[in-house]
């Protein structure tokens, strides 16, 4: 049987890809960012995922003004990482599990959660950082060394989905994947975050104590944690922090208790609160 | 129909993208966002009033765009994530972009964030902002 063992929160900041591609990561900006990802990979090897379920949002790559889907599954074969405005990152293309996808897909639909299927998708930094930051540095020739199915979820065009309903979405994952007969080991990520606004006067908000709370009921409590509203997100975590609403997709996918085995903040990368978990799942 | 008040719009400094500023700022996303391919950068670079005029934009967008008005593409309808687009064209990064909107120098700014960050202390209400 398919088993989630793990779930992971990490963000996304596109300048901790470009950090990498430029092999800079040792400069003194960018190295306690990296530090905290020193146990992650060594984490990450020894528990190596077959598939990774990873939570992303599109930052108008694949999808522009002209179509919005609140959570999308990507069910193709394969991803290729997008021309952003600056040229593709020098990565891995990005493999889908395509039998499992299908049947997530079949089975949230099933079960009422009514997703967008991608047969076609390319992808950005939102998806392929968190792959970096797990699994280190790679080449276009490289793999990544791991299966990955993509579900992007619409956070640019106001209002993303509730924290309370990614939260039902996670536990449907779950669902999902405990009725896949298949012996593989599932990581979940929720990526994205944490408080951040890269826009207009206010730009370069973050609100350290709100993102060391959050990681602790998320954990702790995600009861309490699937009930923060998206005026809260806006107002003490800048315009894009609502981006953990991710974070919510992940956790309930989780068991009611997991394991911190891992946590990680620091400000800033760029404009952004860098912050990242580790969670063991028991079941 | 007069824009309904919003929950949000209580934030200082913040544009909020909801579907009012989606339907207003269509075609301006739409034009920045063809920055992201090499084709579209190309054709904006060899005729930037030929390119604009593919995309059904106000002449008051088209001038936000001329005049790189960053916060002004935001009031009309901009979505950050589709304007910085048309920032990366001009190869300005994200960070110093972000230092332009919130008025300070980038040294200024790129201090600020090194610092720990605008605190979110006064910066919740635009009453806490009219006081000042």
């Amino acid at each position: 049987m398919a088993k989630i063992t793990a779930g992971i929160a990490c963000s996304h900041v596109p300048a901790i890809g470009v950090a990498m591609d430029q092999h800079i990561t040792d400069q003194p900006y960018w190295q306690p960012v990296f530090e905290g990802f020193d146990y992650s990979r060594e984490w990450n090897k020894k528990n190596k995922p077959d598939v990774v379920f990873l939570v992303y949002n599109d930052h108008c790559t694949a999808f522009d003004a002209s179509v919005i889907p609140t959570f999308a599954l990507g069910c193709a074969a394969e991803f290729t990482p997008a021309d952003e405005g600056w040229g593709p990152r020098p990565v891995p293309v990005v493999k889908n599990h395509q039998e499992f996808a299908s049947h997530i897909a079949q089975s949230l639909v099933l079960d009422e959660f009514d997703i967008t299927i991608m047969n076609e998708m390319d992808v950005d930094h939102g998806l392929t950082v968190p792959l970096s930051v797990m699994f280190g540095d790679k080449t276009p020739e490289d793999e990544w060394g791991t299966l990955v199915i993509p579900l992007a979820v619409n956070v640019v065009q106001y209002p993303a989905p509730t924290a309370n309903r990614c939260f039902a979405l996670g536990q449907a994952i779950r669902r999902a994947v405990d009725s896949w007969d298949e012996d593989i080991n599932v990581h979940i990520y929720g990526t994205g975050g944490m408080s951040h606004q890269l826009q207009s006067q206010r730009a370069g908000l973050i609100n350290a104590t709100w993102d060391q709370q959050f990681m602790d009921i998320l954990v702790n409590e995600p009861e309490k944690a699937r009930k923060i509203s998206h005026l809260e997100f806006l107002r003490e975590t800048g315009s894009e922090g609502i981006e953990m609403v991710m974070w919510l997709v992940m956790r309930g996918a989780l068991d009611e208790k997991v394991t911190e085995v891992h946590r990680h903040y620091h400000v800033p990368a760029s404009n952004t609160a860098v912050g990242h978990l580790i969670l063991e799942n028991h079941a | 129909m007069t824009r309904k008040e919003k929950e949000y719009d209580d934030i200082p400094g913040t544009f909020v993208f909801d579907a009012d500023r989606s339907r207003q700022g269509y075609w301006l996303n739409q034009f920045c966002i063809s920055l992201s391919k090499e084709s579209g950068r190309q054709a904006f670079r060899d005729d930037p009033e030929a390119h604009m005029a593919k995309f059904k934009m106000t002449e008051e967008q088209k001038q936000a765009v001329r005049d790189r008005d960053w916060n002004g593409l935001l009031e009309l309808g901009g979505n950050i994530y589709y304007t910085s687009k048309l920032g990366a064209f001009d190869g300005i990064v994200f960070q110093d972009l972000a230092a332009m909107m919130s008025g300070m120098s980038r040294d200024d700014y790129r201090k600020m964030m090194v610092d720990g960050g605008r605190s979110p202390e006064g910066n919740r209400y635009k009453s806490e902002w009219e006081k000042k």
